[in-house]
């Protein structure tokens, strides 16, 4: 349905994005993990197209959407895809709401935009969606302001302006980083549950690791701009090669077994600005050697999965 | 039209949800009810004024205050009363025709600028900033050697001197406002530009816009006598506040009234202006307005 292949995206001179490659079909969901300034918001906002906004540009690669390649098409068509046939939910839904607008208007708006529908076929569809999202009372709820609501409960409308218009993909962009964890599980369930239910296909960005396990059926694993692992979700748990993904592993807390403390990589990601030379990792990397720090590695295939790391071949023998 | 209808809707709802609460707290009541009587016998000035603004009894000129001329007479003998009614017609309708110009075009003028930015903010921003340089007075001067003294070039005289603040604000409003996420989530959701602008962008920009317009209004009543003061607004025998001030100081120590009397209807409505402009700030807050209800 969706596949980007050798992404690369510069501002101005910098390149915080490059060689990114995915692909996610209908009824799949695809995690993209990696630590906060990865690139993997950056990856979202190049495939809805809306790097111009912020003045970057795409450098190499294509996004291809149900046969199409969107680096090339003119923005207003490509406004028709938004929100229409790909959703886009955000990080913060506290702020993802016009505070002036009562919320049945403001969901009303996409199948309004998208469907073509009057305002009353508008509502009901909307009021069909937040009966579908398990919010209860949907009818009360249109006549709600945003600021009269929780966080949890902005959240799914949130979703709801995003599945109004019945799109093929929803990329969900760590829609959980700003809720309570109890909420946080109720929202990933909702979202699995549309993947079945809708025959989505939907791209799920987290540092979560444990979501992603639970959900995901491929991952993507992104350090510095790059993707540097990518495979079935299983496999990527069971044998992970590249040594980011194995540390990524090792920081997932274990519960209140006393004889494990929690784990956590040395050193911090680089930003944009000072990316390392040959593999991005090496400086944090425990079996980094002299090669690591000039080229940069290859994927290196393993049945479904391939990892960029110049000793992948030995990695999964001992993992971290 | 649909575009056009929809901003008009907003507007309008807006509009009519702050005004009502504003009115609803005991200041608010009284400055706004005082405003409400001032446009309501500016509106039945005819059959309120006991006389003719215009009816000259040169016998009886500078009267002072007593029956029948309830607030004396001026230097030809016309009566103040009649005319400072008369007076708020020209006043309120001038100020409020000028200043709803200027928001009109202040508002359509920064939001474009704001939303489009690049080389027309630029453009936009130089040309209205270069308004700000020149003082009220000057402006309207220039109005006056173009068109000829009177209503008119006041009215467009007080619109051109407020149309930088409503420009500055608007697009300073805009600019903010687009980098909010849910801006950025509705772009998410293919809306249109003109739908972000209207439905999502205005709206969230209007609250300040339209309290700097209420004291805007008070201030163009002043700007609005001051001209008239300097003969440079309303025109003989057409009563200005300002215009008959003007004329009252030939005889300030002879027949104060004539001057204090309009002086007094220019404060008060100032006053009430600003007070209903402070009321509307608190009632256009909408956490503040769900709060109460």
């Amino acid at each position: 349905m969706l596949s980007v292949r050798d992404l690369g995206v510069a501002f101005g001179m910098v390149q915080p994005l490059s060689g990114v490659s995915f692909s996610v079909n209908k009824g799949e969901t695809l995690g993209i993990v990696g630590e906060s300034g990865s690139g993997k918001s950056l990856t979202a906002m190049s495939v809805m197209g809306l790097l111009p906004l912020s003045g970057g540009r795409i450098t190499g690669g294509s996004v291809e959407f149900d046969g199409q390649d969107l680096t090339k098409l003119p923005e207003r068509a490509y406004r028709k895809l938004r929100g229409g046939r790909i959703g886009l939910i955000t990080q913060n839904p506290m702020t993802s709401l016009d505070p002036l607008q009562k919320i049945g208007p403001q969901v009303d708006d996409v199948a309004k935009l998208h469907l073509g529908l009057d305002g009353a076929e508008a509502r009901a569809r909307t009021e069909d969606i937040l009966g579908t999202l398990r919010i209860p009372e949907p009818s009360l709820i249109c006549e709600r302001y945003p600021h009269q609501m929780s966080g949890g409960m902005k959240q799914r409308i949130v979703i709801a302006m995003a599945l109004a218009a019945d799109p093929d993909v929803l990329i969900a962009d760590e829609p959980t980083t700003a809720l309570d964890v109890t909420v946080q599980a109720q929202i990933i369930r909702l979202l699995d549950d549309l993947v079945k239910e809708r025959d989505l296909a939907l791209v799920l960005i987290t540092h979560d690791m444990s979501v992603v396990a639970q959900t995901c059926d491929k991952i993507v694993v992104m350090y510095a701009g790059r993707a540097v692992e990518h495979g079935p979700v299983e496999e990527i748990f069971d044998r992970p090669r590249h040594p980011y993904t194995q540390a990524l592993i090792a920081c997932i807390p274990r519960g209140l077994d006393d004889a494990t403390r929690l784990t956590g990589i040395e050193g911090t990601v680089p930003t944009v600005l000072n990316y390392p030379k040959g593999c991005p990792f090496h400086p944090r990397c425990p079996r980094a050697e002299a090669i690591c720090a000039t080229d940069p590695p290859e994927f290196s295939v393993a049945g479904d999965s391939a990892a960029a790391c110049h000793f992948a071949e030995v990695a999964n023998a001992q993992p971290a | 039209m649909k575009v056009s209808s929809m901003a008009i809707r907003s507007l309008d709802a807006f509009a009519r949800m702050s005004i009502g609460r504003a009115l609803s707290s005991g200041i608010g009541m009284v400055a706004g009810g005082f405003l409400i009587l001032l446009v309501l016998v500016a509106v039945f000035a005819p059959l309120i004024a006991p006389f003719d603004y215009a009816d000259q009894n040169l016998m009886n000129a500078n009267a002072a205050p007593g029956w029948p001329h309830v607030l004396g007479t001026d230097e030809f003998g016309r009566d103040v009363l009649s005319r400072v009614i008369y007076g708020a017609r020209t006043s309120l309708s001038v100020s409020a025709t000028a200043i709803a110009i200027s928001m009109a075009a202040g508002m359509t003028l920064g939001a474009a600028a704001g939303y489009f930015g690049g080389f027309f903010e630029r453009a936009v921003m130089t040309v209205v900033d270069l308004t700000w340089s020149f003082p009220d007075i000057l402006i309207a001067l220039i109005f006056v050697a173009i068109i000829g003294p009177g209503l008119t070039s006041t009215t467009f005289a007080i619109a051109i001197a407020y149309l930088a603040q409503f420009t500055r604000l608007t697009r300073a409003q805009i600019v903010r406002l687009k980098r909010e996420t849910f801006i950025e989530a509705t772009i998410n959701l293919g809306a249109k530009p003109s739908h972000i602008l209207l439905k999502h962008l205005m709206p969230n920009a209007m609250a300040p816009v339209i309290v700097v317009g209420m004291l805007a209004i008070g201030d163009g009543i002043v700007l609005e006598a001051t001209l008239g003061f300097f003969g440079l607004g309303a025109q003989p025998p057409t009563p200005s506040w300002g215009a008959m001030m003007s004329s009252g100081t030939a005889q300030l120590f002879l027949s104060p009234w004539v001057i204090i009397f309009p002086g007094v209807a220019v404060a008060i409505t100032v006053i009430a202006v600003n007070l209903f402009g402070d009321e509307l700030i608190r009632s256009l807050d909408i956490r503040d307005r769900l709060r109460g209800a």
